[in-house]
């Protein structure tokens, strides 16, 4: 059984006022998170992501399609006890303090009234918040609301916890307090699905993503996959301008600083140019593989979309 | 079910306590105090007709203005900021949703008007000499304002689920003045003949009648409230705030929430 399973789910809007136009936010989209699994949703903004989180969460109807979670109706009221969900910039009702806020949701989601008090001091506790007091949310800063919200998606200990934007809008230190904390749920073994269009939290926490752009899923695959489908590259350093030459034609970037080359070239070309260095007796430096980042793919998935477009 | 509904309904009534909405009782205290030294100047003999015209009149018109501007924000202030997101995504019906913020403002209602019914009977007890057993009439009058506010909030709730909280303050206005004067729509319209008198009939039925839920100038001469319009009239306004809800229930689940 799949944790997530959506199957061709898609959503229009109608635009225009006399003239009425459908708008497509999300294609039919069909998409899979197992059980256990951090699932990435990449996309740049307006890609459908948070469309995609609004419908799972049933705050909009779907134009056509269906989902399940944990096997059920994703409509059915009873599975939302079974998952959280933090919408992107939540706003809370800033006249609550945190521990009144999270003892409202529990109430909503039937955590029962014996454990609400326990469990909100401990979560409270995990989230960093726990001597807040009675300070009203108005009062928060933006990290510190982010965490809040982060507690009021797990207040009910789902199995399945939405995610959309997590790290958005925060500061370095703040990002990375909101990634311990999807980190610490995956190591408790809960689903993740998350949104977001900063690549390095996706590659620092998923094990699978999946890309979309214009309301249409672009890829999907373990991060690695996609690093790999980017076409290699290897930066070479030597002493000695005058080999130059003989490795002319492998380089793609050439830089010479005195008689310093810093060189960069694909991969597959490497033997044949550190066999030319060889015999001109330059002497290397370095040989470092370039990375590709999910971010070059990212891009070369969209540029080419935009090339597509300007050569139509 | 249950604990859901008296959560948000709860919630809505901290909202309105904490955004100080109960704050009108030192305005409604105020004006009382105020008008006293006045009232016995102006007319002398007279002060107790005009103390119960003037506080019940209070009573009424501080509950409706409550009763429209945060009403008008029930639900589209919820839209607005996004605070619906993190209801609808956990095991909340759309209806209880919308039950509840209706039962939350009704609440601060009813305890708003509570509050100032412990004022107007203070301030009849200091101005008048001491109260009399048919001065328990007046609590009628205040019943049947309760009644009003009971539909005024539905009402209010109707226009939150589809309009901006200008033009549901407008729509609500709008249909607080008409609903004033409901008898005369209902004399208008048996006086009328053919299509006009159709849709007369028509539009006296849909508009909400405050005029038979006023017995502010009848209760201040001291005289009684029969039992029939009691009756009447309560279960006029459970009907008509139960059909309006639904209505608003009914918009809501079908809502998409951008």
């Amino acid at each position: 059984m799949y944790a997530v399973d959506i199957q061709g789910l898609s959503k229009d809007y109608t635009v225009g006022f006399w003239k009425k136009q459908r708008r497509p936010a999300l294609r039919p989209l069909n998409l899979t998170v197992a059980t256990g699994e951090t699932f990435g949703f990449l996309g740049p903004n307006g890609a459908g992501k948070t469309t995609t989180l609004k419908l799972l969460m049933g705050i909009i109807f779907p134009s056509s399609g269906s989902a399940t979670i944990l096997g059920k109706d994703f409509h059915d009221p009873e599975i939302k006890r079974k998952i959280g969900f933090l919408p992107e910039q939540p706003y809370f009702y800033d006249y609550l303090s945190a521990p009144e806020l999270l003892d409202y949701y529990a109430q909503l989601s039937g955590v029962p009234a014996t454990t609400r008090k326990q469990r909100i001091g401990e979560l409270l506790e995990r989230v960093g918040l726990s001597d807040v007091g009675d300070k009203q949310l108005r009062k928060f800063s933006k990290g510190m609301l982010q965490r809040v919200g982060i507690a009021q998606a797990i207040i009910h200990d789902p199995e399945v916890v939405f995610l959309d934007e997590p790290m958005s809008g925060l500061d370095p230190a703040g990002r990375r307090e909101v990634r311990e904390l999807i980190q610490s749920l995956k190591d408790e073994g809960k689903t993740i699905f998350f949104s977001t269009h900063i690549l390095s939290d996706a590659e620092a926490l998923c094990d699978r993503v999946g890309i979309i752009y214009k309301g249409e899923l672009r890829g999907l695959g373990v991060v690695n996959d996609f690093r790999s489908s980017v076409a290699e590259k290897t930066e070479v350093i030597w002493l000695g301008a005058h080999a130059m030459s003989a490795v002319n034609g492998l380089m793609t970037d050439a830089r010479i600083t005195g008689d310093t080359v810093r060189a960069t070239l694909q991969s597959a070309n490497l033997d044949r140019a550190l066999e030319a260095l060889r015999g001109q007796r330059a002497q290397l430096i370095s040989v470092t593989p370039i990375h590709r980042t999910l971010e070059d793919y990212f891009l070369a998935s969209t540029r080419e979309e935009e090339k597509e477009v300007v050569r139509q | 079910m249950t604990s859901r509904l008296s959560a948000i309904t709860l919630n809505t009534f901290r909202e309105a306590v904490r955004d100080r909405v109960l704050y009108n009782l030192v305005l409604f205290v105020f004006l009382l105090v105020a008008s006293a030294p006045i009232i016995s100047q102006i007319s002398i003999g007279m002060e107790k007709l005009m103390l119960v015209n003037l506080g019940l009149s209070s009573i009424s018109l501080f509950g409706v203005i409550i009763a429209i501007f945060v009403g008008i924000g029930l639900v589209s202030k919820e839209i607005e900021k996004k605070t619906l997101y993190t209801i609808l995504s956990r095991p909340v019906r759309r209806w209880e949703f919308i039950a509840g913020k209706y039962l939350g403002l009704l609440l601060t209602l009813v305890v708003n008007a509570f509050l100032m019914t412990v004022g107007f009977y203070l301030a009849l007890l200091i101005f008048t000499n001491g109260l009399k057993r048919a001065d328990a009439m007046l609590l009628v009058a205040i019943y049947f304002i309760v009644l009003q506010f009971m539909m005024m909030v539905a009402i209010t709730l109707l226009f939150s689920t589809f309009s901006s909280p200008i033009f549901s303050a407008i729509f609500a206005f709008a249909l607080f003045v008409i609903g004033t004067f409901g008898n005369d729509l209902r004399n208008f319209a048996s006086m009328s003949k053919g299509t006009t008198k159709w849709l007369a009939t028509g539009a006296a039925y849909i508009m909400p009648n405050f005029a038979s839920l006023n017995v502010i100038s009848q209760v201040a001469h001291g005289q009684a409230v029969g039992g029939n319009l009691v009756l009447f009239n309560t279960m006029y306004a459970l009907l008509y705030s139960i059909a309006v809800t639904a209505a608003a229930v009914l918009i809501f689940e079908r809502r998409n929430l951008k």
